[in-house]
């Protein structure tokens, strides 16, 4: 009685999803659905804001308004040239190691990298315990309401979530398995498209993403290299949700490797073994390769190498700027309102990530399409790769850094160090003589 | 003295530091900073955070040695007088950096740790006959009671011209 009772809302519930969510994906529509959502989320956080600030005002004077993108201290940024010389003498002073002092313990306090790889802090709490860091108790009708919000996010949201994900993981190894079938022709690459397309349709509804994309007529187009900003493995399917590319990354085990497997049948991706990524000749060439190509899909690569934490920039990685061929630049901004969509690798594996994202209220972010861009006369890799993290940046809002991602767990290189010293060692014998 | 505000933030910077998570800090938690590990004179202060013989500090150890680098009009709003003086005072930064330089702690900078400090600063790129020549001159014009070291008090009269509270201070902004 009760097996068949389950059976029938298994069903019923299964079908539901199939006509509200996968079918429309399929066609690319849009029902409405999540759109009323978002609504009805964006209108009770605001309304637990002004409860928040309401709340804070009262018991203590001080209130923790302004952002941490703006820095818990003041930062002297003054060269070391003007601060330690002064105007006359160029000699050593004992006061020479103020300098060096002061600039130790401000980044003792904060520093510009570390803190990029830590989720951004938030202006308002967004009724998630996770992001709870300095709020306290403020009444009882918003503990109420981020009671009702637990429930909604676990006991909902997350099946429908987690049943979305596994429709679209399935459809997405089947379907390219079967497109892969198929003798090469245009027909193949057609329905290899649509496959693509509405499996990261789905996977998107998976996730609740709201994306809104920006100068579509920049999108980039065949025999192109597309490079964004890197923020989380989601990254790749905002993007292949408004159009096609040809991954490239490393061949990975257990379901991972089953989609790369079945996905590279259908679409010419780019998979390396892990031997192979080593060789950055190799790699060179075979991407090389691909992009002579005009007939082959765009490639999609994440120069900085590893996930930051969407509020700066970190160093583009040359290899993908030696390459030849068109950039298109894509800029990618998540709201972190809605969800934290920033894979903190060290802290987090990517279940628990996953489960992280499911659990959130949304994911919401900006595409901007930006417009072409080719490496200049004169102009080598690493300054091309720079114009490009420049321009990403600047349209993104995010902050430029010329420090390198790996940072996030290698130690920093003796050669800055080195840097620093020859600066000081240039101003003590300034003009031959000795000071 | 020290606001709400403040010390939540630096007391979720120290737990942001704290990898292994057991409330105190170590030499590695440091030198994960990028931008210290590239200061010539990182281990000196990353040294300057843990007392003698101890390869561990915790939070309060934290905040005492950052105390020092507070601004001074801070003590004009606490105005107590009886007190002990303030590790932020002019006298306790000068000592601060005194014992930057005074490597092992007697409360004199010879010759020798002043070269030390020195070869930190500059690494490879000036000769030990240069190094020399410089900390000699140094040592010369400080020097007042011809024992060749620097004692605290002439430590104080070489920098008395120097404005050590704008030099050896961060502001918070909030």
């Amino acid at each position: 009685e009760l097996g068949w009772l389950a059976a029938r809302l298994g069903a019923a519930w299964l079908s539901l999803v199939f006509a509200l969510i996968v079918l429309p994906s399929a066609l690319g529509v849009s029902l409405g659905i999540s759109e009323a959502y978002m609504w009805v989320l964006v209108k009770t956080l605001e309304w637990a804001t002004i409860r928040i600030e309401k709340g804070v005002k009262k018991p203590q004077p001080e209130v923790l308004k302004t952002p941490a993108a703006n820095g818990i201290i003041e930062r002297d940024e003054t060269p070391m040239e003007k601060e330690v010389t002064g105007l006359h003498r160029m000699e050593f002073q004992f006061s020479d190691i103020f300098y060096f002092c002061r600039k130790g313990f401000e980044a003792i306090v904060e520093d510009e990298v570390t803190q990029r790889f830590s989720s951004e802090e938030l202006v308002s709490w967004n009724l998630l315990t996770r992001t709870n860091v300095n709020f306290h108790y403020i009444s009882l009708r918003l503990t109420v309401v981020w009671v009702i919000g637990v429930i909604v996010r676990y006991c909902l949201l997350l099946p429908l979530r987690f049943t979305l994900a596994a429709i679209g993981i399935t459809s997405m190894i089947v379907g390219t398995t079967l497109v892969g079938q198929l003798p090469n022709s245009s027909v193949k690459n057609y329905l290899s498209e649509v496959v693509h397309l509405t499996c990261s349709r789905i996977l998107v509804r998976a996730l609740s993403g709201t994306i809104h994309y920006h100068n579509k007529e920049n999108k980039p187009q065949k025999g192109g290299i597309c490079v964004a900003n890197h923020t989380s493995p989601i990254d790749a399917i905002i993007l292949t949700n408004d159009g096609c590319y040809a991954m490239v990354g490393q061949v990975h085990g257990g379901l991972m490797g089953v989609i790369q497997r079945a996905t590279v049948k259908a679409c010419p991706h780019v998979w390396f073994e892990r031997s192979e990524i080593k060789d950055r000749h190799l790699v060179t060439k075979r991407l090389r390769e691909h992009v002579a190509d005009k007939s082959k899909l765009p490639i999609l690569i994440f120069p900085e190498g590893t996930c930051i934490n969407n509020t700066s920039v970190m160093m583009f990685k040359k290899g993908s700027f030696e390459i030849g061929g068109t950039i298109y630049p894509v800029a990618i901004k998540y709201d972190p309102q809605f969800g934290d969509a920033f894979w903190n690798s060290s802290k987090y594996n990517i279940v628990s990530y996953l489960l992280r994202i499911m659990t959130s209220w949304a994911i919401v972010c900006n595409v901007w399409y930006m417009p072409p861009m080719v490496r200049k006369e004169g102009e080598d890799a690493v300054q091309f790769a720079n114009r490009v993290r420049s321009a990403i940046a600047h349209q993104g809002g995010l902050t430029e850094l010329p420090w390198d991602g790996g940072l996030k767990r290698a130690k920093v290189k003796d050669s800055f160090k080195e840097e620093q010293q020859k600066n000081y060692s240039k101003m003590l014998v300034r003009n031959g003589s000795i000071g | 003295s020290v606001s709400h505000s403040q010390i939540t933030r630096l007391y979720s910077r120290f737990t942001s530091l704290d990898k292994r998570e057991n409330g105190t800090l170590s030499r590695e938690d440091f030198q994960r900073i990028p931008e210290l590990a590239i200061n010539p004179l990182g281990d000196r202060i990353i040294n300057a955070f843990f007392p003698e013989g101890e390869d561990q500090v915790n939070f309060r150890g934290f905040m005492r040695t950052l105390a020092h680098f507070r601004p001074i009009e801070d003590n004009e709003k606490s105005k107590d007088q009886n007190g002990p003086e303030p590790l932020n005072s002019r006298s306790n930064k000068l000592h601060f950096a005194f014992q930057l330089y005074d490597l092992d702690k007697d409360e004199k900078i010879s010759r020798d740790e002043l070269l030390q400090v020195l070869r930190m600063m500059v690494g490879v790129n000036i000769s030990d006959e240069q190094l020399g020549s410089i900390a000699d001159r140094t040592i010369q014009e400080a020097d007042q009671d011809g024992d060749n070291a620097i004692s605290f008090a002439e430590f104080v009269k070489v920098l008395e011209k120097v404005d050590v509270e704008q030099k050896m201070s961060i502001r918070f902004l909030h």
